[in-house]
C-alpha cells in the first residue's frame, strides 16, 4: 500500500521530538487565539510568519498548519461559555452552544465539540493523504490555460461563500489581484505602480497587508463599538462527559458534519465557515427524534455537527494548496507566503520534491488534532480562566506584535508605515462593508493569475478562445458560471442572505 | 436622489475611483497584445473591470432599497489616530528616521511608546496598569524575539551603544 508507506515517512518526520514540539506551539497558540474573540487565525499566522524564517520549513509549517485547525478547537470553547463565537467558524455553535451551558450542560457541549472536531480532524486528514497523490497526477496535466480557469473558478467560489453583497465581494478581489500586481513586472522588468519608491519595487508586503487589514483594522473596529458585558461562565464546568442519550444523538450528526465539512473544504473558495453554516442549516432540516431539545434551545446535535463540519473542513481545504498550489481561502494564501518564504513553490511538485514536508504535514495533523483533544477537555479550566483576560490587555499587545512582526521581515521601518496605511485602509473598508478576505486571496493570486493567462495567450497566439476550447479549462470556467449563476437565482439569493443573517 | 445604502453608495465610489486610477496608471506602461502582454495589459483589464462593478455597486446603493439606508456611521478618528500614531511612534522610536536627524531609540522604549499610546484608545486606562503591560510586553518580546529567536533588532537607544 502506497498510502502506508507514504504515511509512515510522514510519521517518521511528524514524531521528532523538534516537530512535535512545534506541532504542539500551534495547536496551544491556536487553541489560545481560538479562545480570544477579537483575533483570529489570519492575523495570528500573519504576525508568525516572519518569526517561521528560523525554522526549518517543515516545523514552521506544522506550526502554522496546527494554528489554523487549533483555532476551530478553541473557538468552540467562547462560543459555548461566553456566547461569543471565538472564530468565525463557530458563529453558528453559538446558537444551540450557549443555550446548552446556560441548563448547565456546558461540559457535555465542549465534549462534543471536542469529541467531533478530533472525529472530523481524523477524516479530513485521510482524506487529505488518500485524494492528494491522484489530484496531484491531474495537477501535472495542467496548462496555463487550465491554471487560469482553476483560479477563475477559486476567486468565484469564495466570493460566492462571502458573506454580503455579491459585487463587493468581487471588487474587493479585482481591488486584491490589482494590489498583486505593484512592483516589478517579471516579464519586463518594469516597475509597475511604485511611485518611485524603492521598496515598492519588490512589490506590496503581504505580510503588512494582512497585519494592517485584519489587525489593526479589526481592532480598531472592535474598539469603536461600545463594550458589551461579557456574561462568562466562570463556575467549574462539571459533568464533562455526555450522557448515552447525547451519544446517540451527536453521533450521526458528527458523521454528516464530517462528511459535509470534508467535502466544502476541497472546494475552492471552501473551508472552515462555509461547512460550519452547511452544517448546521442541514441538521435543522433533519427531524427531531421524540424528546429531543429543538434546535435554538440547546440542542447537542446544533454542537457537534457544525464543530464537526469546521474543522474537517479546515483540514481539507489543504487539498488545493497541496496539490495545485491554489489557495481556497485566506489563512491557505498565507501559507503559500509561508512556503515561499522557504523556497518552496507551492504546486503539484512538492510531493514529489519534499516527499518529507507532505507527508510530514499531514501526518503531524493527526497528531495535533490528538494533541487537542487533551489540550482542550481535560484543561478547558485554563482556558476558561483566559478568557477573563481584558480586551484592553489585549489589543495592545496585539498591534506591538503586528509592529514587532511586520518589522522583522525586512528590518526596514517602511513596513511599518504600510502597516498603518492598510490599518486604516482595512478599517474603511469594515466601515464601508466589504469583506476584506477575498481580497487577500486577490491578492495572492494576482500575479500568478497573470503569469498563468499571459503563457495560455502566447501560446494560443492570442486567441481567447483557447480557454473554452480546452476540456478541462472549459469545465472549470462552467463550473465558475453555473456558481454564480445559481447564487444569482433570486430563490438562492434569497436563501442565501437568510444563511448569513438569520441565525 | 436620495441614496439607499449609504455603504453600498460609498463603497462603489471608492472601488469606482481606484479602478480608473489603476487604470489609468496601467496605460503609461506598454500595454501590448493578447499574444504579447505588456506590463499594462492585466492591470488596465482589471481597473477598468474594477470600475465598472464600482459602479454598479453604486447604482444598486442608489437604487435598492434598504430598511435603514444602512449608514456608514461615525468614524471613530480617536481610535484610529491612537493604534496608528502608536505604530507611527514604535516605527520612528526603534528605527529612527535617518532623512530627519532623529536617531533610532530601540526596541524598549518603543515598545513602552506604543502600548500607552495605543492604550489611550480603550476606554479604560489607567496608568500604572498600562505601564505594567508596557513592563510585561518588553521583558516578553525581548526575550521572545531578541534572545530566543535572534531577530536583529536594534535594543537600546544609538546615543547609549553608540
Amino acid at each position: 500500500m502506497e498510502l502506508i508507506h507514504n504515511l509512515s515517512i510522514g510519521f517518521g518526520v511528524a514524531f521528532t521530538g523538534v516537530n512535535l514540539l512545534y506541532c504542539l506551539v500551534g495547536c496551544i497558540l491556536g487553541t489560545l487565539i481560538g479562545v480570544l474573540p477579537g483575533i483570529g487565525p489570519v492575523a495570528t499566522i500573519a504576525m508568525l510568519l516572519p518569526a517561521t524564517y528560523a525554522l526549518p520549513p517543515v516545523s514552521a509549517l506544522i506550526m502554522l498548519a496546527g494554528i489554523y485547525y487549533g483555532a476551530q478547537y478553541g473557538g468552540s470553547t467562547t462560543a459555548i461559555l461566553v456566547n461569543l463565537p471565538g472564530e468565525s467558524s463557530s458563529v453558528v455553535t453559538v446558537i444551540d452552544g450557549y443555550q446548552m451551558a446556560r441548563k448547565g450542560r456546558a461540559g457535555p457541549a465542549l465534549a462534543a465539540a471536542g469529541l467531533g472536531s478530533f472525529f472530523a480532524g481524523c477524516v479530513g486528514t485521510l482524506i487529505l493523504a488518500a485524494f492528494a497523490p491522484p489530484l496531484t497526477e491531474l495537477a501535472f496535466k495542467f496548462g496555463p490555460a487550465e491554471y487560469f480557469s482553476l483560479m477563475v473558478l477559486g476567486l468565484i467560489g469564495a466570493v460566492v461563500l462571502a458573506s454580503g453583497s455579491l459585487l463587493k465581494a468581487v471588487a474587493m478581489i479585482v481591488l486584491g489581484l490589482l494590489m498583486g500586481l505593484v512592483g516589478t513586472d517579471v516579464n519586463s522588468g518594469v516597475a509597475r505602480f511604485s511611485f518611485d519608491i524603492p521598496e515598492l519595487t519588490d512589490g506590496i508586503g503581504f505580510v503588512a497587508i494582512a497585519m494592517g487589514v485584519f489587525g489593526y483594522g479589526e481592532i480598531i473596529a472592535n474598539l469603536s463599538q461600545p463594550e458589551e458585558d461579557r456574561e462568562v461562565f466562570t463556575a467549574k464546568v462539571t459533568g464533562l462527559f455526555p450522557t448515552k442519550e447525547d451519544f446517540r444523538n451527536m453521533l450521526p450528526a458528527v458523521l454528516r458534519g464530517t462528511a459535509l465539512g470534508s467535502s466544502l473544504g476541497i472546494l475552492p473558495g471552501g473551508g472552515a465557515l462555509l461547512a460550519a453554516f452547511a452544517a448546521y442549516t442541514i441538521e435543522k432540516k433533519t427531524k427531531l427524534r421524540p424528546g429531543e431539545v429543538p434546535f435554538g434551545k440547546g440542542n447537542i446535535r446544533g454542537v457537534a455537527a457544525p464543530e464537526s463540519a469546521n474543522n474537517a473542513g479546515a483540514q481539507t481545504s489543504f487539498i488545493p494548496l497541496l496539490t495545485l498550489g491554489i489557495p481556497p481561502n485566506a489563512v491557505m494564501a498565507l501559507m503559500v507566503g509561508a512556503m515561499t518564504i522557504h523556497n518552496i513553490q507551492p504546486g503539484p511538485q512538492v510531493m514529489t520534491s519534499n516527499p518529507e514536508l507532505f507527508w510530514g504535514l499531514i501526518a503531524s495533523m493527526w497528531l495535533g488534532n490528538a494533541m487537542l483533544v487533551i489540550l482542550n477537555l481535560p484543561l478547558i479550566g485554563l482556558w476558561i480562566k483566559l478568557l477573563s483576560v481584558p480586551y484592553r490587555f489585549l489589543f495592545p499587545s496585539i498591534v506591538l506584535f503586528c509592529a514587532i512582526g511586520v518589522y522583522s521581515t525586512n528590518n526596514n521601518t517602511f513596513d511599518i508605515w504600510m502597516v498603518g496605511i492598510f490599518g486604516f485602509v482595512g478599517y474603511a473598508f469594515y466601515k464601508l462593508g466589504c469583506e476584506p478576505a477575498p481580497l487577500l486571496l486577490g491578492f495572492i493570486l494576482g500575479p500568478m493569475m497573470e503569469e498563468n493567462l499571459r503563457r495560455a495567450l502566447l501560446l494560443s497566439r492570442g486567441d481567447w478562445g483557447v480557454f473554452v476550447t480546452r476540456p478541462i479549462s472549459a469545465g472549470l470556467l462552467a463550473a465558475a458560471l453555473l456558481l454564480l449563476v445559481i447564487v444569482l437565482l433570486p430563490a438562492v439569493k434569497a436563501k442565501r442572505q437568510e444563511a448569513f443573517v438569520e441565525d | 436622489m436620495k441614496i439607499k445604502s449609504q455603504k453600498g453608495f460609498f463603497s462603489g465610489l471608492m472601488f469606482t475611483v481606484v479602478g480608473v486610477a489603476f487604470a489609468w496608471g496601467a496605460t503609461t506602461y506598454n500595454v501590448g497584445t493578447g499574444a504579447r502582454m505588456g506590463p499594462g495589459y492585466f492591470p488596465l483589464m482589471l481597473g477598468i473591470l474594477m470600475a465598472i462593478i464600482g459602479l454598479a455597486i453604486m447604482f444598486t446603493g442608489l437604487t435598492v432599497q434598504t430598511d435603514d439606508g444602512e449608514p456608514i456611521g461615525k468614524w471613530a478618528w480617536k481610535q484610529v489616530l491612537y493604534i496608528l500614531g502608536a505604530n507611527l511612534a514604535f516605527g520612528v522610536l526603534l528605527g529612527g528616521l535617518p532623512s530627519f536627524g532623529v536617531p533610532a531609540m530601540g526596541l524598549i522604549i518603543a515598545i513602552y511608546a506604543l502600548v500607552i499610546i495605543a492604550a489611550q484608545a480603550g476606554s479604560k486606562h489607567a496608568l500604572p496598569s498600562v505601564l505594567g503591560l508596557a513592563t510585561v510586553l518588553a521583558v516578553g518580546s525581548y526575550v521572545a524575539f531578541i534572545w530566543a529567536l535572534k531577530l536583529q533588532i536594534q535594543v537600546w537607544p544609538t546615543f547609549i551603544t553608540g
